[in-house]
């Protein structure tokens, strides 16, 4: 069996180049106006999980059913009705925009603090070190667990709700747009030095952009970990001068016995947190990082 | 037509001023807690309008003393001039064209990208659009203007920062190994589109490369250096090549030259030109 194995000697040939054969015709299969309107439905992502919201929904309705007490768990119709009312009645909207005032000055705050860490950070050795530390130390702390103390420093307020807030976001900012501004490519800050860019001029031409999926996937953390904590830090001291949040609607709703309510706050939570995220940060990243390649 | 400064040899008095002057030029890279020599005493002068290369095999110190033109590295001892004067910084009298992919702004687009360093170098709006849609166009990428490099092949990517490069007008172009991360085919192409923006435009150029062909081809004049640390072995004139004479009598000789300028004369010298290397390998089994 090793008998050596000679490769075939075989004519040779040459080929005109003929002109590309004309694409292929879109409607090479045709398809009635009905199946197309199918498959447009099914690749449709959005339609999936409208239909896997629903199947979870009659779930729900089937199980309050079958519990038979509204006091403990209402049903899907029982809480949609209680959403809408709240919406209707503009009770809803008014917690809402208190929380989301309250949010965005924490978020923007905390921001702005992140900025700051991460230039610091980038400009000094010292400035890297401290990062780190600052960093190690409290990313790993539950921002919720820092209200009792800034109810001691900032009293019942807004200020103790900001105070959290802006240590909710701080550090998985910070440590996600330094790993972003390092993973830059050497070449890349070479090329802008090249061009006679240094100081801040480098850093917002070449490494904030450069930085910017990092930096986005830290302020969406940071998005989730405030609106968290926000609802949380509301659920614990309530209200203040008459005007609460989401939180203290649920909580208020619960001492009510409105069960539906809790659920229709509860609700009101995860849409909001939906739409940031499916809304603002997707459209911010369709417009930046994917459409320059730099994220799938 | 013959503008090729180097007909006669260096020393000569009647010589110009050269561009760029290396002047026994040393440079150490800090390796842990020792200091690795790169380079040692290298020399050698670039003329206006010179396609100089920089020739020798990994370890020779050709990319460390291209930086140290850039002004990314400082040189331990000796010097660099530009025009009699030394090189301490990075400046847009030179501009780099990397080897790597990634030296390209993914944020922005074609047009954007050779428009960058000209508006960092505050040239007005109106004029830097038109000095990047003139070189756009010139290394045929007209059509891409408005596309971002993610949807550009390697080759293109490469005509992009060669584009910016020269929409720059610096003094001297600084080539790190341009081509190669391009596949052999589109080296080649790139190779001839190279020379032929540089029969239009006569620049200056220092192109580091470790392919004694694309040396050959690409250069009219061709600094070999020896590894370990970098040390001039040869200058060598290369006018008289371009892809056309690339599988000439006088290109293998010259190859083979260099060849054992680089690597002694016992080391495998390459197959002569024309022979089959599978006839050869062939030849040799039986």
């Amino acid at each position: 069996m090793n008998a050596r194995v000679e490769p075939l000697v075989r004519p040779e040939y040459e080929r005109p180049l003929l002109p590309p054969p004309p694409p292929p015709e879109a409607a090479a299969r045709p398809a009635t106006a009905r199946q197309r309107l199918c498959r447009t439905l099914l690749q449709a992502g959005w339609l999936r999980k409208a239909v896997l919201l629903a199947l979870l929904a009659a779930l729900w309705e089937w199980a309050a059913h079958v519990a038979g007490n509204d006091l403990l768990l209402p049903g899907f119709l029982q809480t949609a009705l209680a959403f809408v009312d709240g919406v209707v009645s503009g009770e809803l909207p008014r917690y809402v925009g208190v929380s989301l005032g309250v949010l965005l000055q924490g978020y923007l705050a905390g921001v702005a603090g992140a900025f700051l860490l991460t230039s610091v950070a980038m400009s000094s050795r010292i400035g890297r070190d401290l990062l780190e530390t600052l960093t190690a130390m409290f990313n790993p702390l539950p921002a919720i667990a820092l209200l009792p103390l800034a109810l001691l420093w900032f009293g019942l307020g807004k200020g103790s709700l900001v105070f959290v807030l802006v240590h909710s976001v701080l550090w998985p900012l910070s440590l996600n747009a330094y790993a972003g501004f390092r993973a830059v490519p050497q070449t890349l800050r070479m090329a802008g030095r090249n061009y006679g860019l240094g100081g801040l001029r480098i850093v917002t031409q070449i490494l904030v952009p450069a930085a910017l999926p990092a930096i986005l996937s830290g302020l969406k953390i940071g998005w989730a970990f405030a609106w968290r904590t926000l609802i949380a830090a509301e659920l614990v001291f309530g209200t203040t001068s008459g005007k609460g949040g989401l939180g203290w609607y649920i909580f208020q709703s619960r001492n009510e016995l409105f069960t539906d309510k809790v659920f229709a706050g509860l609700a009101t939570v995860i849409v909001i947190g939906l739409l940031f995220e499916h809304i603002v940060f997707d459209a911010v990243e369709r417009l930046t990082v994917r459409r320059w390649g730099m994220q799938g | 037509m013959n503008i090729y400064p180097f007909q006669a040899q260096p020393q000569e008095p009647s010589l110009p001023a050269p561009l760029l002057q290396a002047q026994d030029l040393s440079i150490d890279y800090a390796s842990g807690a020792t200091r690795v020599r790169a380079t040692h005493e290298v020399s050698f002068d670039v003329f206006e309008g010179d396609r100089f290369v920089l020739l020798g095999p990994s370890g020779c110190g050709k990319s460390t003393l291209l930086k140290a033109a850039a002004g990314f590295v400082q040189p331990s001892s000796g010097g660099l001039l530009l025009r009699g004067r030394r090189i301490l910084k990075p400046g847009r009298d030179r501009i780099v064209v990397f080897q790597e992919f990634d030296q390209l702004p993914p944020w922005k687009t074609v047009r954007q990208n050779v428009m960058f360093p000209l508006l960092a170098g505050g040239v007005k709006r109106r004029e830097a659009e038109e000095r990047a849609l003139y070189w756009t166009e010139r290394v045929g990428l007209g059509r891409f203007a408005d596309s971002y490099p993610h949807t550009l092949s390697g080759g293109m990517k490469a005509r992009v920062a060669i584009a910016r490069a020269l929409a720059m007008q610096p003094d001297i172009l600084l080539m790190d190994e341009p081509f190669a991360a391009l596949d052999a085919l589109t080296r080649r192409r790139m190779q001839e589109e190279l020379q032929a923006l540089w029969e239009d435009a006569r620049f200056t150029m220092l192109f580091v490369t470790h392919s004694i062909e694309e040396a050959l081809v690409v250069g009219n004049r061709i600094l070999l250096l020896s590894p370990h640390p970098g040390r001039v072995r040869a200058e060598i004139n290369s006018h008289q090549f371009g892809l056309a004479s690339s599988g000439s009598a006088e290109f293998q000789a010259a190859a083979q030259r260099i060849h054992r300028l680089l690597f002694g004369e016992e080391s495998g010298v390459p197959a002569p030109a024309g022979a089959d290397p599978a006839v050869a390998a062939l030849a040799v089994r039986s």
